[in-house]
């Protein structure tokens, strides 16, 4: 299954849970905010919503900033 | 002397200095900066996830989350739809975090990468937009007096001028502009926050800005990029607290000529 994840083409085993997909790429599920096509998607909601083919993600953190 | 304290809508702040967590040789220089400059807000950026992180270092971990309240940015966002989901996406992290600071955003809506000024109009609408979705809106613009009283009118928390483009080290470049901010945006409203965003390079800049009347400064580079961060960071906190102290105390009126200090009378013959 082909998605966009942070600007860059993945390719997924099979259907996940964005929180199955943030696991799996090893990120700090505290520390990261999820975007599905342009839309946020509510941490409580990371269980719940489905990464789908064709999907375009995005995945942010806090960095240094002014 | 106790001040009064510094109120940004909900949050009331000891410390009229934010500073930025930006550009820092390392996040042990950061902390220790952050923790000297004595400030209570830090600001900071929301960008991709690396996903190939050898490090696995997250700048939260440097940070101490029960210590400071936690500012995020819009920074390099060039239209008012790319600067409210990067406030969202900022919101939700600091919600996941308890942070007090998820319910603000420092709004910046950019004009064009050389200069860094802001878009007014992208700015209007974001500042729109973000007051309707319940944000508490700080934001970046320039020094135009217009612009400033717009902002207010959409709902701004604050309005935050620039003194100069973003790291550039200019200090207020223009200080009438700044004059006539503070005289609209606190007519009839004296305690309306208005923060000096940028620009600031030394910490003359600082104590000059606070001088005008402003509320607080907020900068980054000026600690961030110098030779010595720690000690600038130390001068920052102090040239905040003199410029406020100062600006307070009332100013002596400017005069062409001199007027002697020592009494004029009672001279030896």
């Amino acid at each position: 299954m082909q998605v966009v994840i942070n600007g860059e083409p993945k390719e997924l085993d099979g259907p996940m849970t964005v929180e199955g997909l943030v696991r799996q790429l090893g990120i700090n599920p505290q520390f990261c905010a999820v975007e599905r096509n342009k839309m946020l998607v509510p941490r409580r909601q990371h269980g719940e919503v489905t990464v789908e083919a064709g999907d375009s993600l995005e995945i942010v953190t806090l960095v240094g900033g002014g | 002397m106790v001040d009064k304290p510094l109120i940004l809508g909900t949050h009331k702040l000891n410390s009229r200095l934010i500073v930025g967590t930006g550009k820092y040789s390392t996040f042990d220089m950061m902390r220790d900066c952050l923790e000297i400059s004595g400030s209570e807000v830090i600001t900071v950026a929301v960008r991709r996830e690396r996903l190939i992180d050898a490090e696995g270092r997250n700048i939260l971990d440097y940070i101490d989350l029960n210590r400071y309240t936690i500012l995020p940015n819009t920074a390099g966002c060039f239209n008012a739809e790319d600067a409210v989901r990067v406030a969202r996406l900022g919101r939700e992290i600091l919600e996941g975090l308890d942070n007090p600071g998820k319910d603000w955003v420092k709004l910046e809506c950019l004009g064009d990468k050389k200069t860094l000024l802001p878009d007014p109009l992208a700015t209007l609408q974001a500042t729109e937009q973000l007051v309707k979705e319940g944000f508490q809106v700080l934001v970046y613009t320039t020094d135009d007096p217009i612009t400033a009283k717009r902002l207010k009118e959409l709902g701004a928390t604050s309005v935050m001028p620039a003194g100069s483009p973003i790291g550039s080290g200019q200090g207020v470049l223009n200080p009438n502009n700044i004059r006539i901010c503070l005289e609209y945006l606190k007519d009839g409203d004296p305690d309306y926050p208005v923060i000096i965003d940028a620009g600031v390079g030394s910490a003359s800049d600082v104590a000059a800005a606070m001088e005008l009347g402003c509320d607080g400064v907020l900068l980054n580079t000026a600690i961030a990029s110098c030779r010595e961060p720690k000690l600038m960071a130390l001068a920052m906190r102090d040239a905040c607290l003199a410029g406020r102290r100062s600006y307070l105390a009332g100013r002596i009126p400017k005069k062409l000529y001199a007027t002697a200090s020592s009494p004029e009378t009672g001279m030896i013959g």
